[in-house]
C-alpha cells in the first residue's frame, strides 16, 4: 500500500510529461488524485478501524524507509484530500487558461504560460514528494523528500512566465534551499548525538534510545532543524519567501503550498521535537516553538494591516496559522491535539480561500484590494464563498479553526502563561479586525461603474472544491467522528514521543 | 595517511579565501568545483587502511557530479545568460577577505567549543564551518544569480565536510537521495538563471526587488 501511494503519483507524473493531448493529461491528473485519495483513505481506515496504527510500523530493530504512524497518516490524509480538490480545480483552471491567453492583471502586459505538460507533471511529482515526507521513517530521507518538494514546486510557481513570478520563484528556490541546507546540518548533529548509542537517523531507533542521546548535540540538532524546516514552514522571521511565492503562483498552486507543503515542513519539526521530548528536552524545544510561534502571529498581524494585495493577505494569514500551530505543539498536553486539528482545519479553509481568490482574480482582473469592491454584484457565489472563508479562517465558530485556537488559549491559561495568552488574544483580535475590514469592503463595497465590462461566468467546477472544503471545516468544528478523534489523539501521542 | 588529509584541509581553507577575492566568474566556478572534488576525496584519505569499495564508488559519484557536471552546467548558464566575466561584489574584495578571515577565527573558536566527538583529522570542524560561512558570504555579497548558486554549492561542500568530521554515516540510499536533490537544485537554478537573463536582460539579483509589502501596489499605474 505504502509503495503504491508513493509510486502512483510518481509514475503518473513522469507519464504526464510524455502525453501530448491536453484532455488525456487532465484526465490522468484527476484520476491519479482520486486513486491516491482512495488508497490513502483505505490505509487510514485500515489503521483506525482495528486500532492497528502501531501494527503498520515495522517491528523494533528493523529499519524501514517508508511506513506510517498516526502522525504520518494524518498529514497524508490532509495532503491527499487537498490534492483531490486541487486537481478538480486545476483541470478547469487549465482549460480556462487555454481559452484566453494571459494578460497580466496588474501591469497589463501579455505573457505565456509554462507548457501544460510540465505543470501537470510537476504537480503529480510534487504529490509524490509530499507523500514521501509523510511516510519517511528516516530523518535523512525526510530531509531529501522535503528538499524534493521545494525543487518540484518551483516550476509550478513560475507557471505564468513573467518578471514577478520569476522573482518569486528565484527567492523561493534560494531561500528554501539554503534553509533546508541548515536542516541538513541539524541532521548531522542529530546523527552525532546518537553515535554512542548507535541510533543512526532512523526515527524509531532514535525514539527508543532517546535517553542515551547526547543532550547538547541534540539541542544543537533541534535548533538547526527548527530554523531549516521553519524557513520552509514560514515561521517568522524566516518567512520572507512566502508572501511573494503565494501571491505570484496560480491560485491552485498557492492552495497546495499553503495547505499541504507548509504542513510537510511542520511535520519535519514535529519529528525532531518528538525525539527531543522523549529525551526529556520538551521544555527546551517547547519554549523555542512557543516563542517563534507567537512572533509569527505578531508579524503576520502587523503586515496584514497595511496589506494591499489580497493574495499576500492570505499568505500572511498562513504565517499566522503556522505560528499558532507551532505554539500549540510547543505548549504540549492538550494543545498538541489542538495544533494538529488546527493544521487540518487551516489546510482545508486556506486552500478553499485560495481557490476562491483565483475566482476573484478571474472576475476582477486585479489583485489589488482597493480595486475590488462589491464583488457580490459581479460574482455572487464567489463572494459568498469569499466571505464564508474569511469567517472560517479567522476562527468564527463553528469552525475547526475556532476549536483549535480556543483549546490552545485554554491550555496556555491552564499552564499559567497569562502574558502569552493575553498577547495571543490581542493579536488575534487585531487580525480579525484587519481582515474583516478588507473582506467586507471587497464583498459589499460600492462598486465602480464599468460599462464595458462583460458579465462574469462563475464555473461551478471551480467553486465546488472550495465549498466542499468549507463544509469539512465546519463539520470539524461541530463534531469530530470517533475515527478522526482517535487519529488525532494517536498523532498527538506521536508528537509527545511515542514511537 | 593523515598528513595528506590535513594538507587537504589546509587546501580547502585556502580555497575559501581564494573564493572571497576572486573576481572572475569562471575562476569562481572552477574553484568551487575543485573544492567539491577535494572534499569528495577526503574520506578516502581520512579512513584507516585501504578504502572500502562502497566509499570509492561514492567518491567517484561525488567527483563526477561536483567536478564535471556542476561546472559544466554553471558555465553553460553563464554563457547562455551573457553574464559577463566579473563577479561584481557588493562589498570590496579586502572587505570580503577580512570577513572570511573573521569567519575562520570564529569557526576555530566555535569548533573548540562545540561538544563534538574527537575528530581524527585536525582542523576539520573549523574548516567545514569556515566553508559554510564563505558560502553565506557569496550568497549575500555578490550581485549575480550565478554566484548565489555557487554560494549554495560552497555551503553544501562545507556541510559535507562537517558530516565527515562527525563520522555520521548515512545509508547509501540517503546519501544518494541528498546528492540527487543537490543535482536537481543546481539544474533547476540553472534554468531559472537562463529565464532571468531573458526576462530582465541581466542576472543581477539586487534588481529583483519588485515584490515587497510596502512599495508594492504602485506598479503599472
Amino acid at each position: 500500500m505504502t509503495q503504491a501511494l508513493l509510486l502512483l503519483p510518481l509514475a503518473a507524473g513522469l507519464a504526464a510529461f510524455l502525453i501530448r493531448g491536453d484532455g488525456a493529461r487532465r484526465t490522468l491528473l484527476v484520476w491519479t488524485a482520486r486513486l491516491h485519495f482512495l488508497l490513502a483513505a483505505l490505509v487510514i481506515y485500515d489503521a483506525v478501524s482495528g486500532g492497528r496504527v502501531s501494527a503498520l510500523l515495522p517491528p523494533a530493530g528493523e529499519a524501514v524507509w517508508f511506513s506510517f504512524d498516526s502522525l504520518g497518516l494524518l498529514f497524508l490524509g490532509v495532503t491527499s484530500l487537498l490534492f483531490l480538490g486541487a486537481s478538480h480545480y486545476a483541470v478547469n483552471y487549465l482549460a480556462s487558461e487555454k481559452r484566453d491567453p494571459g494578460e497580466d492583471s496588474d501591469e497589463g502586459f501579455i505573457f505565456n504560460n509554462a507548457p501544460e505538460a510540465v505543470f501537470t507533471g510537476c504537480l503529480l511529482l510534487f504529490l509524490s514528494a509530499m507523500t514521501a515526507v509523510t511516510a519517511s521513517r528516516h530523518m535523512g530521507l525526510l530531509w531529501a523528500s522535503v528538499e524534493a518538494t521545494t525543487l518540484l514546486s518551483a516550476p509550478l510557481i513560475y507557471f505564468h512566465r513573467h518578471k514577478r513570478s520569476l522573482e518569486a520563484t528565484w527567492k523561493y528556490l534560494l531561500i528554501c534551499s539554503v534553509g533546508i541546507a541548515l536542516a541538513l546540518m541539524g541532521n548531522l548533529f542529530l546523527g552525532a548525538a546518537g553515535l554512542k548509542s548507535g541510533a543512526g537517523l532512523d526515527l524509531k531507533a532514535l525514539l527508543l534510545s532517546a535517553g542515551a542521546l547526547d543532550k547538547p548535540l541534540l539541542k544543537a540538532a533541534f535548533l538547526f532543524l527548527f530554523v531549516g524546516y521553519g524557513t520552509k514552514m514560514g515561521i517568522a522571521p524566516f518567512h520572507t519567501w512566502l508572501p511573494d511565492a503565494h501571491s505570484e503562483a496560480p491560485a491552485v498552486v498557492s492552495a497546495l503550498l499553503s495547505g499541504a507543503l507548509l504542513n510537510c515542513a511542520f511535520l519535519g519539526i514535529l519529528r525532531v521535537s518528538a525525539v527531543c521530548a522523549s529525551a526529556g528536552l520538551a521544555d527546551f524545544t517547547g519554549g523555542i516553538m512557543v516563542l517563534f510561534g507567537l512572533f509569527s502571529v505578531v508579524t503576520a498581524a502587523l503586515f496584514m494591516l497595511g496589506q494591499r494585495d489580497y493574495k499576500r493577505l492570505l499568505a500572511y494569514s498562513s504565517i499566522e496559522h503556522m505560528g499558532i500551530m507551532a505554539m500549540g505543539a510547543g505548549l504540549g498536553g492538550g494543545a498538541v491535539f489542538a495544533a494538529l486539528l488546527g493544521a487540518l482545519s487551516h489546510s482545508l479553509a486556506k486552500a478553499g480561500l485560495f481557490f476562491t481568490s483565483g475566482m476573484v482574480l478571474a472576475a476582477e482582473k486585479t489583485k489589488r484590494i482597493a480595486d475590488v469592491k462589491g464583488l457580490w454584484r459581479r460574482a455572487p457565489r464567489t463572494a459568498a464563498l469569499w466571505l464564508a472563508g474569511f469567517f472560517l479562517i479567522t476562527g468564527t465558530p463553528p469552525s475547526g479553526v475556532f476549536l483549535a485556537k480556543f483549546i490552545i488559549l485554554k491550555e496556555a491559561l491552564a499552564l499559567k502563561h497569562y502574558w502569552l495568552a493575553g498577547t495571543f488574544l490581542v493579536f488575534l483580535a487585531i487580525l480579525f479586525a484587519g481582515m474583516a475590514r478588507i473582506f467586507i469592503s471587497m464583498t459589499f463595497g460600492e462598486r465602480d461603474a464599468k460599462p464595458d465590462e462583460k458579465p462574469f461566468e462563475e464555473q461551478s467546477g471551480m467553486l465546488a472544491p472550495a465549498a466542499a472544503f468549507f463544509v469539512c471545516v465546519i463539520l470539524a468544528g461541530l463534531y469530530l467522528p470517533d475515527w478522526l478523534q482517535s487519529l488525532l489523539a494517536g498523532a498527538a501521542a506521536n508528537v509527545g514521543g511515542r514511537p | 595517511m593523515h598528513t595528506f588529509a590535513e594538507l587537504t584541509i589546509v587546501f580547502i581553507i585556502l580555497m575559501d579565501l581564494a573564493l572571497a577575492v576572486t573576481g572572475s566568474l569562471s575562476s569562481c566556478i572552477r574553484l568551487v568545483a575543485l573544492q567539491g572534488v577535494v572534499a569528495g576525496v577526503l574520506p578516502l584519505l581520512a579512513g584507516h587502511g585501504a578504502p572500502h569499495l562502497r566509499a570509492v564508488a561514492f567518491a567517484a559519484v561525488i567527483i563526477s557530479l561536483k567536478g564535471v557536471i556542476f561546472p559544466w552546467l554553471l558555465m553553460r548558464a553563464r554563457d547562455r545568460s551573457g553574464a559577463g566575466k566579473d563577479v561584481e561584489p557588493l562589498i570590496s574584495y579586502p572587505a570580503s577577505i577580512m570577513l572570511c578571515l573573521g569567519a575562520f577565527i570564529a569557526s576555530s573558536w566555535l569548533g573548540s567549543r562545540l561538544p563534538l566527538p574527537e575528530a581524527n583529522v585536525a582542523w576539520i570542524v573549523p574548516a567545514s564551518l569556515a566553508t559554510i560561512f564563505t558560502g553565506f558570504l557569496l550568497i549575500t555579497t555578490r550581485r549575480k544569480a550565478i554566484t548565489q548558486v555557487l554560494g549554495y554549492l560552497v555551503i553544501e561542500n562545507g556541510i559535507y565536510i562537517f558530516g565527515l568530521a562527525l563520522f555520521v554515516e548515512q545509508p547509501m540510499m540517503v546519501e544518494l537521495a541528498i546528492l540527487l536533490d543537490v543535482f536537481v537544485a543546481v539544474f533547476v537554478m540553472g534554468i531559472a538563471i537562463f529565464h532571468i537573463s531573458r526576462e530582465f536582460d541581466h542576472i543581477d539579483t539586487a534588481e529583483l526587488s519588485e515584490l515587497s509589502d510596502w512599495r508594492r501596489g504602485e506598479y503599472g499605474k
